[in-house]
């Protein structure tokens, strides 16, 4: 469904990413896991449209999206929730919510995916109203994800779901993940938090300085007594 | 105390005026965080069309506001197309220079086109209806037709202004851009075009500004821009830069001053007094009236 090839993206002289390939299959969750600056936040905004990859190929469902800016990327199916959340702050939950659906036009079938994100998450149906800044971190990340999810993707780019919250909230966003994976939504998972990445993921990736250095299913890389070692602090 | 009172009109009259242009720039700044220092010589040019649409077209006077409000509102999204929008990824600087470049070139292109003497919109007047030049008096109070219309008018903006910005898509999304562009972008909003969006709205404003400006005072020349815009500036500064609610209110505050000053003081130090409020507001809330001190994020 998505496929990186020979990605290289740069900030000025130096190369954050160096000649990735690594691809997503439709209905699977992928993860990439790896250290802090390992390039994995640079390579979904690479594929957001909000950077410019220097050298290789992004192609999402047999498209070029190589060059395409940030919306027409969300029009073709792709939502990026990024790290640190970014809820439009001084703005209602609801209002949040109606950024999601900017480009749909669909109002019955917005409604009905407003009413299936209230099931997920119950608490933003509770505070509709009230300003996204005074949300908890937890509810904050459910906002994010439930305003990425309203634009109806195929594939959801999720950068550090579980940055700052409480290991219960941690395993209510996971379930989510693994529930919307199941409704038919493709999940590309960024976590620095791997062993619950690679718990839920299918397969996954190894980063390291801007390098991918090991692949595999998610038991294979958390069998991997190098990967421990290296990652997992096992 | 009806001298008070009148006085208290010409103050809301003039803070309309000031509330008109702050707008302009604090939406501006609110989305780009960029101090268009040209945005007061749009009122200028507003003042302008506005005269030579009275005298060339013989509309009406509310024909004649919507008229200009589109014309400034078009020059205002031409200005950010062509000067400020290759400059989007620029140091701010660089910009804040481009938009003193914008002004200058606006007054003297301006002064070029009309000359550089005051004009008065009196002989145009001639050919509007009568209506316009009367006054009501109301037990030792008068009230222009032009201050009515200027404050009923200003009023029925903002109120538009509002509605846009509260309710539409396109002003939700000017919220989100002016919150966090990049999210915004990852929602599929088109930051160039909120931006002009932007542009053509405070240009409207400022253009609906002028012409009353112009009509009211009765004068205009193309340095008037400067004067009127430096003052909305700082009533913007005042209220909050970046807040709608804090430019109305700057605006407002600005005007009543002035003329409080100038009815009961002495007219010399007007303009000392309206920055000494600046900088005592500046020390005690350096954020404005209405903002909120940002303590940096760790």
């Amino acid at each position: 469904m998505l496929e990186i090839k020979d990605v290289s993206v740069r900030y000025g002289v130096i190369e954050a990413i160096k000649r990735v390939s690594f691809e997503v299959n439709e209905g699977e969750i992928v993860t990439l896991i790896g250290a802090n600056g390992a390039g994995k936040t640079t390579i979904l905004k690479t594929i957001s449209g909000l950077l410019r990859s220097s050298n290789g190929s992004i192609t999402f469902k047999g498209r070029n999206i190589t060059k395409a800016d940030a919306r027409t990327i969300v029009k073709a199916g792709i939502s990026h929730v990024p790290e640190g959340r970014h809820v439009f702050g001084g703005m209602s939950v609801k209002e949040n919510l109606d950024m999601g659906a900017f480009l749909r036009k669909d109002s019955k079938a917005i409604e009905e995916d407003l009413d299936r994100i209230f099931r997920s998450f119950p608490v933003l149906k509770e505070r509709l109203n009230q300003d996204a800044a005074t949300l908890s971190g937890g509810e904050q990340q459910m906002l994010a994800m439930g305003r990425s999810l309203l634009s109806s993707p195929d594939l959801i780019l999720l950068d550090e779901p579980s940055m700052g919250l409480a290991p219960l909230f941690i395993q209510e966003i996971f379930n989510i993940i693994e529930e919307v994976n199941k409704r038919g939504t493709t999940v590309l998972l960024v976590e620095q938090n791997a062993n619950v990445a690679l718990e839920i993921a299918d397969r996954g990736y190894v980063f390291e300085t801007g390098k991918i250095v090991a692949a595999g299913t998610g038991k294979e890389l958390l069998a991997s007594d190098e990967v421990q070692k290296a990652y997992l602090g096992g | 105390m009806a001298v008070f009172i009148q006085q208290v009109i010409n103050g809301l009259t003039l803070g309309s005026v000031y509330a008109l242009i702050a707008l302009g720039y604090t939406m501006v700044y609110g989305i780009i965080k960029l101090l268009n220092f040209a945005h007061g010589d749009i009122f200028m040019v507003g003042s302008f069309v506005g005269y030579y649409i009275i005298q060339n077209l013989n509309l009406g006077l509310f024909p004649t506001i919507i008229l200009t409000m589109i014309v400034t509102g078009v020059i205002g999204v031409v200005i950010d197309q062509i000067a400020y929008k290759p400059l989007r990824n620029a140091p701010r600087l660089s910009v804040l220079i481009t938009a003193i470049g914008v002004s200058y070139l606006l007054q003297n292109g301006m002064t070029a086109i009309v000359g550089p003497e005051t004009k008065s919109f009196l002989s145009a007047f001639e050919q509007t209806p009568g209506f316009v030049n009367q006054s009501v008096s109301l037990g030792g109070i008068s009230i222009s037709m032009m201050q009515i219309i200027l404050l009923s008018t200003t009023i029925i903006l903002m109120i538009l202004l509002q509605f846009v910005v509260q309710k539409t898509k396109m002003g939700k999304a000017m919220r989100a851009v002016s919150i966090d562009q990049e999210a915004a972008q990852l929602m599929g909003i088109n930051a160039n075009a909120v931006i002009a969006f932007t542009f053509l709205l405070g240009s409207m404003l400022a253009g609906a500004g002028g012409v009353m400006v112009g009509m009211y005072y009765n004068s205009m020349n193309p340095l008037m821009g400067a004067g009127y815009g430096t003052k909305a500036f700082v009533a913007a500064v005042i209220g909050g830069i970046g807040l709608i609610p804090g430019a109305v209110l700057g605006g407002y505050l600005i005007g009543m001053v002035e003329v409080m000053i100038t009815a009961y003081g002495n007219s010399m130090i007007r303009d000392a007094v309206v920055y000494l409020i600046l900088i005592i507001i500046l020390l005690v809330k350096p954020a404005g009236l209405l903002g909120k001190n940002e303590n940096e994020k760790v």
